[in-house]
């Protein structure tokens, strides 16, 4: 379980990004976060992924609060957690196959390990054929693929996707958002931060909406306020 | 640290510098430079230390004694003399001998005139101890000591070689210690110049390994691996360069220029380069070390 209890982030110039938020996602579910530009949603994400530290408040996360990690265990704590970004963030230089390798061998993986387990990653994300591929010779929802596979490989408890489809057209938007909600199925749960109203209306399922740094609604079925 | 994760942090060691290649060729000849300059700066120390060191051996203080003073008390004074840590060795001239060596000098040829002198040794009083040391920059403490011993008329001592030894020795030591070290910072400079290169080239692997949960180790041991090797490889090639220029240049000096070698006996390259080469190398990996882990300090926070 995810638990945000009265969390409030203000950066330097002092303006609170996050503003007395609390909430809680159970283990297992598919959560949409939606928002304008600067909202906090953002700050949201790097707050569940330890990159900062909430100014006020408590964040615990499978248990753990966060406030209490220390700086050595935070390697440790974030393999719990997969990442997937608008701009993909994968390695220029490396194939599908080693960019997707590249998340065990920096977790130490053996690479008997490896060899047996990317490829299977690879299946399921439907790129198998395409592994000596390097990125630029990929379309941008392969390429939001083989970032899913690197999140996914060390098998995380949460996927937290921060504008997974910001770069896709409207058909890959929509399978990668499928793929998402096949890995929710098999029980990660899933946070997506997203613009896109359509697949948030569509896909139904819960929605918190943030404005200004504070939660103004949350939904439990697909609801979404769309008015500004 | 797992196996497979030290042979990553190697493997991406050596793709670092890859990837940088200019930079990281800038690093190794400034440390190559720097080795070098020490290695030349060791050997000419060395050999002018081992010179010096001929020539201290040679410095020796002279002790007279007491008018009448029995010789069985100035042999125990001998002995005492002969255990001071200044003292390398100690010759006793008795006044025998002292009038015996006068008179193989002043009276050759002119023995009937020195026979004159039989059973009256004009110089009676002339026993004495010739005292060589171990360091001549100890010779003012042990004139002190023989000054204050009771019998002990007076102390001859050469106190300007000594000094002028001593004190060049230290000027040759300051003025290249000074130059190493300021060599070795521009070394540091540069290899932490080079890191931070390889740093900003990697951001986004860095900021990758960071989420996907990395030990703050492996991401930071490539570029101490990249920083150590750089330090290896600009020590071992001046360090190879200097040993065949070395041997070259005794044999040369040797045969071309004779008066040289009559005066100066160069240490064999074997003596010389069992230090230069440990000490260069370690010289080089602690720089390339201690570059790279300051840089990461600095720009990686993990």
């Amino acid at each position: 379980m995810i638990k945000l209890e009265h969390v409030s982030k203000s950066y330097s110039a002092g303006i609170p990004a996050l503003n007395d938020v609390s909430l809680e996602i159970e283990d297992g579910e598919f959560v949409f976060i939606v928002g304008d530009s600067g909202s906090g949603k953002s700050t949201m994400i790097k707050l569940l992924l330890k990159e900062l530290d909430p100014t006020d408040g408590e964040i615990t996360i499978g248990g753990k609060n966060l406030g209490r990690i220390k700086r050595k265990q935070i390697p440790k704590f974030r393999r719990g957690i997969g990442v997937v970004f608008q701009d993909f963030r994968l390695l220029k230089d490396r194939n599908v196959y080693e960019n997707v390798a590249f998340a065990q061998k920096v977790i130490g993986e053996p690479n008997s390990h490896i060899r047996k387990k990317v490829p299977i990653m690879l299946s399921m994300v439907g790129l198998a054929a395409k592994y000596r591929s390097y990125p630029k010779e990929l379309s941008g929802g392969e390429q939001q693929r083989v970032a899913i596979a690197r999140a996914l490989i060390n098998e995380p408890s949460i996927l937290l996707a921060d504008e997974p489809t910001g770069n896709l057209d409207n058909n890959n938007a929509w399978e990668i958002m499928k793929l998402l909600e096949e890995i929710n199925a098999k029980g990660t749960t899933v946070i997506v931060v997203t613009h896109n109203l359509e697949i948030v209306k569509v896909m139904k399922k819960r929605v918190i909406t943030v404005k200004k740094g504070t939660i103004v609604s949350d939904s439990k079925q697909g609801g979404y306020d769309d008015e500004d | 640290m797992r196996i497979n994760t030290f042979f990553y942090s190697v493997k991406q060691g050596f793709k670092n510098i890859a990837r940088n290649k200019m930079f990281s060729l800038a690093s190794m000849a400034t440390m190559a430079a720097c080795i070098f300059m020490f290695g030349i700066f060791y050997i000419i120390i060395t050999n002018f230390n081992a010179e010096v060191q001929k020539i201290e051996e040679g410095v020796s203080v002279t002790v007279f004694f007491d008018k009448g003073l029995p010789e069985s008390d100035i042999l125990s004074i001998g002995e005492e003399i002969g255990k001071r840590v200044e003292v390398s060795r100690i010759e006793y001239v008795s006044a025998e001998d002292a009038w015996n060596d006068y008179k193989e000098i002043y009276f050759e040829g002119k023995e009937e005139l020195a026979a004159g002198f039989a059973g009256d040794n004009p110089l009676a009083n002339s026993a004495n101890y010739q005292i060589y040391l171990n360091d001549v920059s100890m010779q003012s403490s042990l004139v002190t000591y023989l000054e204050s011993l009771p019998g002990v008329r007076e102390v001859k001592q050469s106190e300007l070689v000594a000094n002028t030894l001593s004190d060049f020795n230290k000027l040759v030591g300051y003025i290249s210690g000074g130059i190493i070290l300021i060599l070795l910072c521009v070394a540091v400079f540069l290899i932490s110049n080079t890191v931070t290169v390889g740093i900003s080239v990697r951001k986004e692997e860095i900021a990758i390994m960071k989420l996907i949960g990395a030990a703050d180790y492996l991401v930071r041991a490539p570029f101490v691996v990249e920083g150590v090797l750089i330090g290896l490889m600009g020590a071992a090639i001046p360090l190879v360069l200097l040993y065949f220029l070395y041997q070259r240049i005794i044999v040369y000096i040797a045969d071309k220029f004779n008066f040289i070698g009559s005066m100066l006996e160069f240490i064999p390259a074997h003596t010389v380069f069992r230090t230069l080469i440990p000490v260069g190398i370690f010289l080089g990996v602690g720089i390339g070390f201690l570059g790279s882990r300051l840089t990461i300090r600095k720009h990686l926070k993990v």
